[in-house]
């Protein structure tokens, strides 16, 4: 029989591995943002640096192309004072025929301490987590359809800095949830944080089998599902999925489920809009309001790299911020959901 | 070489035979069941006290990795473990490299089997010519060379009109397709069973309907064209509601399921764990139900082992990378010994389930504990309890994710054609 053990996490429940947003507790969900916090100062001094894992040598493994998560999690790395590796090997080893395994050995061999991971197919980051000798951390920076789990937990950061608290909000995820690794690990972490509502929004083409398992509310009209929310998060639509059987064309995607101003006049007042980035202007979001006041997209940007280096930091067992003892949050009953 | 299985308790499933008797056999066929034969002087005798002396263990559907793939295994590695087994009777569908769709191949494939005589090798000839699923093979031609039936294995036949002409030329060669029933669009990429795990997981779903609408079609095809069929490694229960109807409506429409079908669900996948990658998938808990009742009411009356072996890199990588498949005839009696632990089936009813169903499926005179059958056997202990491991295991492939399990019962000896080929 199989049994499972939450390979994320070390024999005294810190956190190891970042791997996945399902299967950590809420309670560390919110060392995490709370140790985000402590670091979203350092961006702002004169000497953008901490020495948290001086000495430490991280190896942005990228098998997929990406700029933006790349680029932030160099940043966190270097920020904390480490070494950092970049390698593209969605145009390097494993196209020359090396198997993913044979180009871990060599990267343990360099004497690495983490490995940051994308990787096209789902469960990517497990297998190396797996994988890897036991001094080594790996962190999931996208794997295929599974999760993003800094990226929600930047989202989640944003969301507690406007809003303070998850319990009232009811948050809205928009668009391509079939594909969305970034929209599973948002899930997880809203569920996780105690949101009031998550619903999603999208046609059937692009809304996967069972989601209401996950506990989120599907929607395929626009206007019924942002009514009254407080969070609507965009999704990126990849072109690749118009013109298939998915999608007919991108003029009737942005007319059906584009966010406009129209639209978004559904949400509350106070609703803040996110999007993971790199934005389609036009496609699932009007320029008007990627740039209007409602947008939170650049705070996003901002707020992975302090999430980013909390992760790194705990993951590597250097610096962590006390488990919260927020008694407000504590003492109510919504807690953890399944 | 005359053998005496001595106080045994002897099940035959055909006649619903199940009597402590002793077992006389004689240049490879069954002489006396209980009676002796006038004159039979044995010059071995084995001692069954205490042990179940079963017919020898049929498999419908087992993958031995020759011609083709031998670095996974081969006839002789794969044949020796399914002795240990007890199994003497495997059916390999015809995707080997050469594809079996020309006699030679088929000649190649029991000439090996018989050199190396641990087990019995029978071949499902490709339907189509190199399963392209485009134009039939010459199926006289494969059944005068011996095979047990055609099909297209993995590759169901997408072109319906090639699919009724295969069905008819079947017909009328008197031959049995066994049929793989996917609907190759709606499985896409997939890899694992489509619903709650697989949206956790981002892993790309096969529906239900994958399999259920390929039933469907080729049960319709089936009523045109009056060919004998066979739906091979089910995995949905509405699939098993189609052929439970069908066989009501007096199609002549068999079917079996793949053993760890009846004992694992998409849950156990975990973390990616590329043990549980199958295909068809792992599916969910009302599924394996639903397939343990339909073998309860017997519309489906075999269990297979669908053994894939595998080399070990196949199962390394992230989960939809990896090569699906069990390494699985060690497994087919203890699992199928398991339904009867659970109260599912009868020990008879079982038995059957491996041994006379299947035999009665390929139409081969196997399969049953009788006067002038061919004498297989299959003796078992039901009180030895054992691990399955890597050291227990003897096929070349190591993967399965039932490593760790505990069975109570085993294998002790195991005789093809009169010959014993294992003893423990």
């Amino acid at each position: 029989m199989s049994y499972r053990q939450n390979i994320q996490l070390t024999a005294d429940k810190n956190l190891k591995h970042f791997l996945s947003i399902e299967g950590l507790p809420r309670a560390m969900l919110m060392q995490i943002l709370d140790t985000a916090e402590t670091f979203s100062s350092v961006g702002e001094r004169a000497v953008k640096k901490v020495p948290i894992l001086r000495g430490k040598t991280i190896v942005n493994l990228f098998f997929e192309n990406s700029t933006r998560t790349r680029t932030t999690f160099e940043l966190a790395a270097k920020r904390l004072s480490a070494d950092v590796l970049n390698l593209n090997i969605a145009m390097s080893a494993t196209s020359k025929g090396e198997s993913l395994l044979d180009t871990l050995s060599n990267l343990e061999a360099m004497q690495s301490d983490m490995f940051v991971v994308r990787h096209a197919q789902s469960g990517a980051a497990h297998f190396i987590a797996k994988n890897s000798p036991e001094h080594i951390s790996v962190i999931n920076a996208g794997d295929g359809c599974h999760e993003h789990p800094t990226q929600a937990m930047l989202d989640m950061f944003t969301i507690r800095r406007h809003f303070g608290d998850f319990y009232p909000l009811k948050v809205a995820i928009v668009g391509d949830i079939l594909h969305s690794r970034v929209a599973r690990s948002q899930i997880h972490a809203l569920t996780t944080l105690g949101a009031n509502e998550v619903r999603v929004i999208a046609p059937k083409t692009l809304i996967p089998a069972n989601i209401e398992s996950m506990g989120v509310h599907v929607y395929h009209d626009m206007r019924k599902g942002l009514t009254d929310v407080d969070v609507v998060i965009i999704l990126r639509l990849q072109k690749e999925r118009m013109g298939g059987a998915f999608l007919p064309s991108v003029q009737e995607y942005f007319q059906a489920y584009g966010l406009t101003e129209e639209k978004l006049a559904y949400a509350k007042d106070s609703a803040i809009v996110m999007h993971p980035g790199p934005i389609n202007r036009g496609v699932e979001i009007a320029s008007s309001i990627a740039d209007g006041p409602r947008s939170v997209i650049l705070e996003q940007v901002t707020n992975g790299i302090a999430v980013r280096m909390a992760v790194m930091s705990m993951t590597m067992g250097s610096y962590s911020a006390p488990l919260s003892t927020d008694q407000s949050l504590s003492a109510n009953k919504r807690g953890a959901s399944s | 070489m005359n053998i005496l299985i001595k106080n045994g308790r002897v099940l035959n499933p055909a006649t619903s035979f199940d009597k402590r008797v002793d077992v006389f056999i004689s240049d490879g066929k069954f002489v006396g069941i209980g009676e002796m034969p006038a004159g039979f002087v044995a010059d071995k005798e084995i001692d069954a006290t205490g042990k179940y002396v079963l017919p020898g263990i049929v498999d419908l559907c087992a993958r031995l990795r020759e011609p083709g793939y031998e670095y996974k295994a081969t006839i002789a590695s794969e044949t020796a473990a399914a002795a240990s087994a007890g199994v003497t009777t495997l059916c390999c569908p015809p995707d080997s490299i050469p594809i079996v769709d020309n006699p030679t191949v088929v000649e190649m494939i029991s000439h090996r089997s018989a050199q190396v005589n641990k087990a019995r090798v029978v071949s499902i000839g490709a339907l189509t010519q190199q399963l392209e699923g485009t134009k039939i093979s010459e199926m006289m031609a494969l059944k005068n060379a011996g095979v047990v039936g055609v099909g297209n294995a993995l590759r169901p036949v997408e072109n319906t009109l090639v699919m009724r002409r295969a069905m008819e030329y079947a017909a009328s060669c008197d031959m049995t397709v066994f049929i793989f029933a996917e609907d190759k669009w709606l499985k896409g990429d997939g890899c694992a069973n489509e619903g709650a795990v697989s949206t956790r997981m981002g892993l790309t779903g096969i529906p239900e309907i994958a399999e259920t609408i390929a039933v469907a079609r080729d049960l319709a095809l089936i009523e045109q064209t009056g060919v004998r069929a066979h739906f091979c490694c089910l995995s949905s229960a509405k699939a098993e509601r189609l052929v439970a109807r069908a066989q009501h409506d007096g199609l002549p429409v068999t079917a079996d399921v793949s053993a760890h079908q009846l004992h694992l669900t998409d849950m156990e996948i975990g973390a990616f764990d590329a043990q549980y990658h199958v295909h068809p998938p792992l599916r969910t808990m009302r599924d394996r139900e639903g397939l343990r009742k339909g073998l309860k009411l017997r519309a489906i009356s075999a269990i297979c082992s669908d053994h894939q072996p595998h080399d070990v890199d196949a199962k390394i990588g992230p989960f939809s990378d990896t090569e699906p498949g069990i390494s699985a005839v060690e497994t087919l009696l203890p699992l199928t010994m398991r339904l009867v632990e659970s109260g599912d089936l009868s020990l008879l009813d079982a038995v059957a389930c491996v041994t006379f169903e299947p035999a009665r499926i390929l139409g081969l005179p196997v399969g049953r504990i009788e006067k002038d059958a061919i004498a297989d056997v299959c003796i078992y202990d039901p009180d030895i309890v054992w691990q399955l491991n890597d050291q227990t295991m003897k096929s070349a492939g190591l993967n399965t994710p039932f490593k760790g399990w505990e069975f109570e019962g085993k294998v002790t000896h195991t005789l093809l054609n009169g010959q014993l080929v294992f003893s423990l």
